[in-house]
């Protein structure tokens, strides 16, 4: 078989179709173009990758089990596979990344890692990661954020990593990201700035998402003889989705649903749907979907789930919706959290705010009778329990 | 030969009606250049603030076409050359042409956008500054490779905008021997177009130490934090005369 063009790989200028690139500063031109010239080689190096594929399956417990969700299916008259991100250690899919850069930071000479979070997945793994390899941890997260995922915010203290609180603009995922990007402005040499998500100037999309494309890698050996005919996943700035997609996103026989927050609704201006309801612009570094004003100012989004709370979209999926390869739904808030109950009570598995959003999806998609579908659970609720409980003594 | 000061101050801050005489009162100061900031949601390269005051002009109601109107009503009285900061996607969404139209038509010198990085700056971007007799200003940095300087300063067609440090806007401090060494580094350099520092220059010392390997240099935040209660011109001009005090003119 020849090697077909994988459109989770940026073009040689950096772009997705349309979509990409690296709008950066001045100040940070050397350390992207030492990215981009350097971090091809030293992922394909052979010892890389053994290390890094040692970590996954003696550290964070991979594979993970692709489970078939029974109750579930026999409900909606589909197979239902769920992907099991959520039993990684640390609880979500964000590990692998986070292993996978840590590694290419050592090996760049960086000894201080700074990282932005949303919902405190990518923190903690940060925060764990670092701890394992004895690099210096300032994770940034928005003061909002830091309420409604206090767990997390414990566990990366308990791990020796410092929590610095962000109090501008939208106090969330958007301004936590800045704060770390000014942060690599001041702190060029030392530092290697371990981006979360599918987002950030090229190579940070396509390098998250190798790093991420175990997930569908083992997918796929785990589905042997049973033909996939529907991907879903919940996306943020579209780590999980892109893992979930990466070895089937060629194979245009297999439908691709990227499920982004609709918050309290597409009509309502609390949203975070910016694959929906967004316009090309440029934010973090990359050209993408946004949720903007006319005059290019980035709004703030909404959404109950932190990792979701984002008014942007990765470039690679801002392409891969544009040219009509992946199709985006939507969920609100009040589906998510119905759905987490659903998913809890049917299946014994507490899922997370994201991942919710993407279960919502389940129950609003027309089968086909014993269609196949593979729904990457990308990360489990425990951080969530505050805002599930209030939802049951509401209800 | 005269020492170039170029101030940097934010659109719509302190008052959204502040822009316009600002501009006058740092005219009669005395002041060579002007650089206006166009408030924006996320500036990267700013510190804390130029961020603060881009908040409190987008909370006052500052926007793009605000600005322009406020431009044109003094338009006849600005003779010095007036640049416009902003980052790429304020230039991009309000139209790559009609942004450049509207600066022409209110007597903007040229852009500074330091987020569009040379590499995706090009024949478009370039004809359109041309049609409309803009000049555009590139970032140099204690980073950037040789061969990148030579291209950056042939591509500022206003003037090179030399940063001081590995840093956002504001840090205030003393210029470092480590400074010097690249301050004399840039100035090996010919360029046809003048080489400006900014970032961190903050008072009348660090403005003449900067003036020693320049043309002259560009204050923003301490001006911002200067005028952030009194923007009256006794004040604008104490700022820009105590600057310029201690520097050979
Ligand atoms: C469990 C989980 N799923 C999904 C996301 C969304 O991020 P992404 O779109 O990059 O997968 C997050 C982000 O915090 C998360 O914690």
């Amino acid at each position: 078989m020849t090697a077909k063009i994988n459109r989770m790989k940026a073009d040689e200028r950096g772009f997705y179709g349309e979509f990409g690139g690296a709008f950066i500063p001045e100040m940070l031109h050397k350390n992207i173009q030492d990215l981009q010239e350097r971090y091809e080689g030293i992922v394909s190096q052979e010892s890389f990758q053994k290390r890094f594929k040692d970590l996954l399956k003696t550290y964070s417990g991979r594979p993970t089990p692709l489970t078939y969700a029974a109750s579930i299916s026999e409900e909606l008259g589909a197979n239902v596979y769920l992907k099991r991100e959520d039993l990684n250690h640390t609880g979500a899919h964000k590990i692998n990344n986070a292993i996978g850069q840590a590694l290419l930071a050592m090996e760049m000479g960086k000894t201080r890692i700074i990282a932005e979070t949303g919902a405190g997945q990518h923190g903690v793994a940060t925060a764990t990661v670092c701890a394992l390899l004895d690099l210096e941890c300032i994770v940034y997260m928005g003061s909002k954020d830091i309420e409604r995922q206090s767990p997390n915010v414990r566990r990366m203290k308990m791990l020796g990593a410092e929590v610095r609180a962000v109090y501008s603009g939208s106090q969330t995922l958007k301004d936590a990201t800045n704060e770390a990007i000014r942060d690599w402005i001041n702190h060029p040499e030392s530092t290697h700035y371990l981006i979360g998500s599918t987002v950030g100037p090229h190579p940070y999309p396509e390098m998250v998402a190798a790093f991420q494309s175990i997930i569908s890698e083992e997918t796929l050996k785990q589905l042997g003889e049973i033909k996939a005919d529907s991907v879903i996943a919940c996306v943020g700035g579209g780590s999980n989705a892109a893992g979930a997609f990466f070895h089937f996103v060629e194979d245009e026989s297999v439908e691709l649903i990227a499920v982004e927050a609709s918050g309290y609704g597409l009509e309502t201006d609390k949203t975070a749907a910016s694959a929906t309801l967004g316009t090309a612009g440029i934010l973090h570094g990359s050209k993408t979907l946004l949720l903007q004003t006319k005059d290019g100012q980035i709004e703030e989004a909404h959404s109950i789930s932190a990792g979701l709370d984002y008014p942007g979209i990765g470039p690679m999926h801002a392409h891969l919706v544009k040219s009509d390869r992946v199709k985006i739904m939507t969920a609100t808030d009040t589906e998510a959290l119905e759905a987490a109950k659903w998913m809890a009570r049917k299946e014994g598995i507490i899922p997370a705010l994201e991942t919710a959003h993407a279960i919502a999806a389940l129950k609003k998609i027309t089968f086909k009778p014993n269609q196949n579908i593979v729904l990457c659970l990308s990360g489990r609720g425990d951080k969530d329990m505050q805002t599930y409980a209030q939802y049951l003594d509401n209800e | 030969m005269n020492k170039l000061l170029n101030i940097y101050f934010t659109a719509g801050y302190p008052d959204i009606n502040a822009t316009a005489q600002i501009v006058l009162d740092l005219q009669k100061s005395g002041v060579d250049m002007i650089e206006i900031g166009l408030p924006y949601s996320d500036p990267l390269a700013d510190g804390p603030s130029i961020q603060a005051s881009g908040q409190k002009a987008l909370d006052n109601g500052m926007n793009t076409d605000l600005l322009f109107e406020q431009l044109t009503s003094i338009k006849d009285q600005i003779k010095i050359p007036v640049y416009l900061m902003g980052y790429y996607n304020q230039w991009y969404q309000y139209g790559l042409e009609t942004f450049c139209n509207k600066c022409k038509e209110v007597g903007i010198e040229g852009l500074i956008m330091p987020d569009l990085p040379l590499g995706y700056f090009d024949e478009k971007h370039k004809n359109i500054l041309q049609e409309n007799d803009l000049k555009i200003c590139f970032l140099i940095t204690p980073d950037t490779a040789e061969d990148r300087i030579e291209e950056i300063g042939k591509c500022s067609t206003g003037f090179v905008y030399i940063v001081s440090n590995s840093s956002t806007t504001g840090k205030k401090e003393d210029i470092s021997q480590h400074q010097i060494a690249y301050f004399e580094r840039i100035k090996s350099y010919k360029f046809n177009s003048k080489k400006l520092i900014g970032f961190g220059i903050h008072d009348n010392q660090t403005f003449a130490k900067a003036c020693e390997y320049a043309d002259g240099a560009i204050i923003g935040s301490a001006f911002v934090n200067h005028i952030k209660e009194d923007y009256s011109f006794e004040n604008i001009e104490r700022f820009v005369s105590g600057v310029r005090s201690g520097v050979e003119v």
